[in-house]
């Protein structure tokens, strides 16, 4: 089947995520073969998710894991105290 | 960089028979993770480090009632879920019932068509201002629609765990999904139009 470009749109995030069935990934592709605009729009998203998944981009606040594990220790030296299964839900 | 299942399930079992200090070591490779899923529902920085905190010592209090069926990561995912949510809601008062809102404009996010991104793919990803946009684009993404991006997209969970840790159902995840990551390149696009050559025709004036 022949696809227009809003079509491809409405599937890219499935393209990418390869969960559209073989027959529909190949029509994308013949699209695409041709389409500079979808290409670009798929490259672009494409690039947007590796971004995301880059650690440098969503950084945690210096000391976090510190901060973390030290209230972390409290707690464990807290129920330590207490009677097996006391204080729990 | 995550554990394997049974690895995770030795720890369980270590912690639950009294080696309480095996937590730490559990807990280490979904810090970030139970970070980010806070910051993606309070979207503060010392809110979500607050309740990243808390929820990790609920994991830690009520780790006894893990039963493994779930994996270990997304049961911890729906416990910072939980966590964000009641944190919200107490700091928007009782208004904020609205998690689960709008789902219905359909058909309104289309991409925005740029050629020029082809082009520039890596050097684009080394700068740090499109990171800083990008972050800030999913600041401002929608409650419903950041959320899913963000244990899908950031934190790389499958759509099904993704649906589990939300309790929503896979199909809502690959809608929300879809549309997160439309908005995302839309907002995105603009960052990197210095860098392509000026587009001419109809659109030339609303640019």
């Amino acid at each position: 089947m022949k696809l227009d470009c809003k079509h491809v749109w409405e599937y890219i995030s499935e393209y990418i995520d390869k969960t559209v069935d073989a027959e529909l990934r190949k029509d994308i592709e013949l699209h695409l073969e041709h389409c500079e605009i979808c290409s670009a729009v798929l490259d672009s998203t494409r690039n947007i998710l590796i971004l995301t998944a880059d650690d440098r981009t969503f950084e945690l606040p210096v000391g976090y894991s510190k901060r973390l594990h030290e209230r972390l220790k409290e707690e464990i030296e807290k129920s330590k105290q207490e009677p097996p299964g006391g204080g729990q839900k | 960089m995550r554990m394997t299942g049974t690895d995770e399930a030795g720890l369980i079992a270590r912690i639950v028979a009294g080696e309480k200090e095996v937590f730490h070591e559990l807990i280490r490779p979904y810090e970030r993770m139970v970070y980010l899923t806070l910051f993606a529902i309070v979207k503060n920085e010392t809110e979500a480090e607050d309740g990243a905190q808390e929820a990790v010592i609920s994991a830690y209090r009520h780790l006894s009632s893990f039963r493994g069926d779930a994996k270990f990561s997304t049961w911890l995912t729906t416990i910072a879920i939980n966590e964000g949510r009641k944190r919200l809601r107490k700091a928007k008062g009782a208004a904020e019932n609205s998690i689960e809102e709008e789902e219905g404009h359909e058909g309104a996010y289309t991409p925005t068509p740029l050629t020029d991104w082809r082009e520039i793919p890596l050097e684009a990803l080394e700068r740090k201002e499109l990171r800083d946009a990008l972050r800030v684009a999913v600041a401002e993404l929608p409650d419903i629609y950041r959320q899913v991006f963000v244990l899908r997209d950031l934190q790389e969970q499958t759509i099904e765990e993704t649906a589990q840790a939300l309790g929503i159902n896979p199909g809502a995840v690959k809608v929300r999904l879809h549309r997160a990551r439309m908005m995302l390149q839309k907002r995105l696009v603009p960052f990197l139009k210095t860098t392509a050559p000026a587009r001419r025709g109809f659109f030339g004036r609303a640019l």
